[in-house]
């Protein structure tokens, strides 16, 4: 038994060697999150990523991402960080993951760091108001086009279309709470897809 | 010392709520701040949350605030490790987990039913939050431009929310 346990290992690096058709560096790795980080005004840091990682590097293509979404947002944690962790393991390893989550958070931790200190300035409360009022139209359309984007991508057949329109309607109509309707049509989905290849096997 | 161990205390049991988005644990975050260990009023609370909406990067930033206020520098360090550390040591090993078990029918059939809801609550939550975003027909012309902009070019989107920002002040700026 005791030869037969870097077998595992050998699989793991061939599987991502062959998934990775450029070599990334740990230093891109960081550049890229960092900027995410510094620029990703508004909310909606999923646009970004996908704009940067997708988009411009191509360092995964679209169907990975909503794979590795899923998995951000079943995990407890933030979508961001665990898209960083991810994404960073997927391109270098446990480096790369932590250069990632290093890279997009650094930028808002050190100026919500420098924020808590100086929280007390007075500040033009009504230019700042309306300022945001226009940073959240311009993030409510990056989201949108995201969303279009991924999901041409990644929805292919009617039962998707199906359980994207039963996810939207249990979160947005019955209200249920994101990790109810995660168990709930996540778990429906996963046995219809199974059971689909089980199917199809026979 | 007590504050470092209440605020690692606090934010990592915090951190394990954040199923699904950050603001899952906001209601969580207000009792344990406000409420029991009274480190910030509720309009102090609110504040660095607004702040903490507008700053880059990942949303809920602002625990790194309530460090920084509570602890200095070692305080916004400790807020952070025990927010972020414990949830992204999880999703490594799930991400390495997942990529070992590549190809079995269980995970075949998971990565297929992950694109329909994961794209579904992000379509949820953008109506959601364009519900409130968009309010009149100068926020609808923003949102709609940003939208026809981005699904033609790769442009960075930080030039269009920053643009976005721009014509917020300009059309509901004090004149």
């Amino acid at each position: 038994m005791a030869f037969a346990r870097p077998a595992p290992v050998l699989v793991v690096s061939r599987a991502e060697a062959s998934s990775l058709r450029q070599h990334v560096g740990v230093g891109q790795i960081f550049a890229a999150f960092f900027i995410v980080g510094a620029t990703s005004f508004g909310g909606g840091i999923v646009g970004y990523l996908r704009s940067s990682l997708v988009a411009k590097h191509g360092w995964v293509d679209d169907a990975t991402f909503v794979e590795l979404l899923g998995i951000s947002q079943t995990l407890p944690g933030l979508n961001a960080t665990n898209m960083a962790v991810l994404v960073g393991n997927r391109l270098r390893g446990t480096l790369g993951a932590v250069a990632a989550l290093i890279g997009v958070c650094l930028p808002g931790a050190v100026l919500m760091a420098v924020v808590g200190v100086v929280y007390q300035i007075e500040r033009d409360r009504r230019l700042v108001e309306a300022a945001l009022k226009g940073v959240g139209a311009a993030a409510a359309g990056l989201l949108l086009v995201t969303t279009l984007q991924l999901g041409r991508k990644s929805l292919s057949r009617i039962d998707d279309v199906v359980f994207l329109l039963i996810t939207v309607l249990c979160v947005n109509q019955l209200h249920l709470s994101v990790p109810r309707v995660l168990i709930v049509v996540g778990t429906a989905a996963v046995v219809w897809y199974g059971w689909g290849h089980a199917a199809l096997r026979r | 010392m007590n504050d470092m161990s209440a605020l690692a205390r606090v934010f990592a049991g915090l951190s394990l709520l954040t199923v699904g988005g950050g603001m899952a644990a906001y209601p969580e975050l207000k009792v344990q701040i406000v409420d029991v260990h009274r480190w910030l009023t509720l309009p102090q609370l609110d504040y660095l949350y607004g702040m903490g909406q507008v700053a880059p990067g990942p949303n809920m930033m602002m625990i790194v605030s309530i460090g920084s206020l509570k602890a200095g520098v070692y305080g916004a360090l400790i807020a952070f490790l025990a927010f972020f550390g414990p949830t992204a040591i999880l999703a490594l090993i799930v991400g390495r987990l997942w990529k070992r078990f590549q190809g079995r029918p269980w995970i075949v059939a998971m990565q297929q039913a992950f694109a329909p809801v994961s794209i579904g609550l992000l379509l949820a939550g953008c109506l959601t939050f364009a519900k409130g975003a968009v309010t009149g027909w100068v926020t609808a012309l923003i949102a709609a431009t940003v939208f026809a902009i981005l699904l033609r070019s790769r442009i960075n989107p930080a030039f269009l929310i920053l643009a976005g920002a721009l014509v917020g002040a300009l059309a509901f700026g004090p004149r």
